[in-house]
């Protein structure tokens, strides 16, 4: 009975449980609560995954009313698959947040913080299971709103300054899909997307398609930070609580990238994207510029946060290009590296957070000797790094090699070797914390008080996702499995 | 060529850029949420356009009347009001707070601030 209604208990457990942490108004009890609705959330988005590889996609009918007119939930392979990461990120943050939190944000808002983290778990997750296109900007704008006011909760006052670039920013995206949307219901009246994609087809030389397209890649590529539209990203993730860049950055720019997925592939379809629109000659070439030119850039960055946001810019390159090649392994690249980004991405800024937590900064030579202080921190900093390098045994290897292999399936050396010069790159970045933390002596006098290793309710989150990378880039059936799955699903062959 | 019925679409961009322009070209944060609440405004209109059945009248059901306007583009505005509402109430709190920590709304002010820092 109950397993019926699990698409609506993904959404609604988060949802009503973000108001009730308000009313509980004390930071302890509102961060158990959204513990217990974050792990909800996680044991949901499993089993709607293990149903929709057992018996193929499921259609809920919200409120019991019949698509097209209701709105659907609709979980296949690809949402199923994103549905979980974004679920486990959350699962793996929230026990993690409450030391973390209890130094970076100031106790009287430790109530509203819990909130604000669960609605933004509740857009993010409702972004990728709905059917519907404008229930889609809805949850959008409500992750986007909740995580505008949790970068503004950062100490630093240009945290404050971030989160109102990136409000400016986000909302003009979301606007564009909005408008997107409009167009889009005019020219079909529908906003259903099976119901939209069987309909677009005898319209695709319609001029009102074409702008639909237009306004919907721009809106989803600011909220994706795809290359000339990232502006906003490194500020945002550099000020933000510790606790918020890892939860964002990997998930807000994971669902983006489901986001340009669902309407390149499911609602225009591939014939329209890639044949009529011949969308590979802008994604391939922003992809490869985002990973030469943010790489780059990261290299110069001296504050760690803010070089894993270009990092993250660069990583965003990759899964464009894997979309721009269009081909069941470029796509099976993106989805893997969706779900192994997440992974890496998010245990390296967790493993981060234990420094800020215990050096109170993240500039990169207060890391000074850092690898004898606290060393479980930042080995699993050193291994998140290698994921990010791409080195063999880690989840970074794997989403690499597919990629190569999608880019020269195409023959496309030129691109293979930009992937190869981006993984040369991160090793570059990543070299330069490893040499201040572990090859210089610690400081000495007042600032050589004793530091501790993080506590183990932050340290053990960290290792589960640091762990996951390794065990993940070891044994890949079912990632790669259900990423192969998915991207045949999208490209319209088999469940 | 109906040119003139169809103005509401040649407000909507007029709208839309000016907004946009606002947004891009001022320092002020102040005048960017104006600007920005322009810019949605713009797309109000296009959906209330769209939803206008020509000759057609409010959407309830009466003696005598046959055409009535789609009324769901008008909901779906609605819900996207009530965002705009909540996006411009979280700008303006963010302003009051870049003031209190800055003493000032202008953009390049605030860059000095921090290139300073």
């Amino acid at each position: 009975m109950i397993a019926a209604h699990l698409p609506a208990l993904q959404i609604v457990v988060p949802l009503v449980s973000a108001p009730l942490c308000l009313l509980l108004r004390r930071g302890g009890l509102a961060w158990a609560l959204a513990l217990i609705a974050s792990w909800a959330a996680l044991a949901c988005a499993v089993l709607l995954l293990q149903q929709v590889i057992a018996t193929g996609p499921i259609s809920y009918h919200l409120g019991g009313w019949a698509p097209p007119w209701g709105i659907e939930y609709r979980i296949d392979a690809v949402n199923g698959f994103v549905l979980v990461i974004v679920a486990a990120i959350g699962a793996a943050v929230m026990p993690y947040a409450r030391e973390s939190v209890a130094r970076e944000v100031p106790e009287e808002q430790h109530a509203t913080f819990y909130t604000a983290l669960l609605l933004c778990l509740t857009g993010l997750l409702g972004v990728t299971i709905t059917g519907d296109a404008f229930n889609l900007f809805v949850f959008l704008e409500i992750s986007s709103l909740s995580s505008y006011v949790l970068i503004a909760l950062g100490r630093d006052r240009r945290a404050l300054t971030a989160a109102f670039q990136y409000l400016v920013m986000g909302t003009i995206g979301a606007t564009f899909i909005v408008i997107g949307v409009g167009l889009l219901y005019m020219v079909t009246g529908t906003l259903n997307m099976l119901d939209l994609a069987e309909r677009l087809p005898p319209m695709a030389e319609s001029r009102t398609v074409v702008a639909a397209f237009a306004f919907l890649t721009v809106g989803a590529g600011l909220k994706l930070a795809l290359f000339p539209l990232h502006f906003w990203l490194p500020n945002a993730y550099a000020y933000a609580p510790s606790v918020v860049t890892a939860f964002l950055a990997a998930t807000a720019t994971k669902v983006s990238v489901y986001i340009l997925l669902r309407f390149f592939f499911t609602v225009f379809g591939t014939t329209y994207s890639f044949e009529l629109v011949t969308l590979e000659n802008l994604l391939i070439p922003l992809g490869v510029i985002a990973i030469l030119v943010c790489s780059t850039v990261a290299i110069f960055q001296t504050n760690v946060k803010r070089m894993l946001a270009y990092s993250s810019i660069a990583q965003v390159g990759y899964m464009v290009l894997g979309i721009g090649f269009a081909s069941t392994a470029g796509l099976t690249a993106t989805i893997v590296h969706l779900f192994n980004h997440a992974m890496t991405k998010g245990g390296l800024f967790l493993a981060l957070g234990c420094v800020v937590l215990r050096l109170g900064s993240a500039q990169l030579e207060s890391l000074e000797g850092l690898g004898r202080r606290m060393p479980l921190t930042m080995f699993a900093f050193v291994l998140g790094g290698l994921s990010l390098i791409g080195v063999p045994l880690t989840v970074g290897f794997i989403s690499k090699w597919v990629l190569v292999q999608a880019a020269l399936e195409r023959g496309n050396w030129f691109v293979a070797a930009v992937i190869l010069l981006g993984s040369l790159l991160a090793i570059v970045y990543i070299w330069r914390v490893v040499e201040v933390a572990y090859f210089r002596p610690a400081p000495e006098g007042d600032a050589a008080a004793p530091i501790a290793e993080a506590p183990l309710s932050m340290l053990i989150p960290t290792w589960v996702l640091i762990g996951a990378t390794i065990y993940f880039g070891i044994d890949t059936s079912l990632t790669l499995g259900v990423a192969e799955r998915a991207a045949q699903h999208l490209l319209g062959g088999g469940a | 060529m109906d040119a003139p019925g169809l103005y509401n679409y040649w407000i909507v961009i007029v709208l839309m850029m000016t907004g946009f322009y606002v947004v891009v070209s001022r320092g002020n944060l102040v005048k960017k949420i104006v600007g920005l609440n322009i810019f949605q405004t713009s797309v109000f209109i296009l959906y209330i356009s769209m939803g206008k059945v020509s000759g057609g009248t409010a959407p309830i059901l009466a003696e005598g009347f046959e055409t009535y306007s789609n009324p769901l583009p008008h909901v779906l505005i609605l819900t996207a009001i009530v965002v705009g509402v909540a996006t411009t109430a979280l700008g303006c709190a963010l302003v009051v707070r870049i003031k209190e920590a800055y003493g000032t709304v202008e953009e390049d002010e605030i860059q000095l601030q921090d290139e300073a820092s």
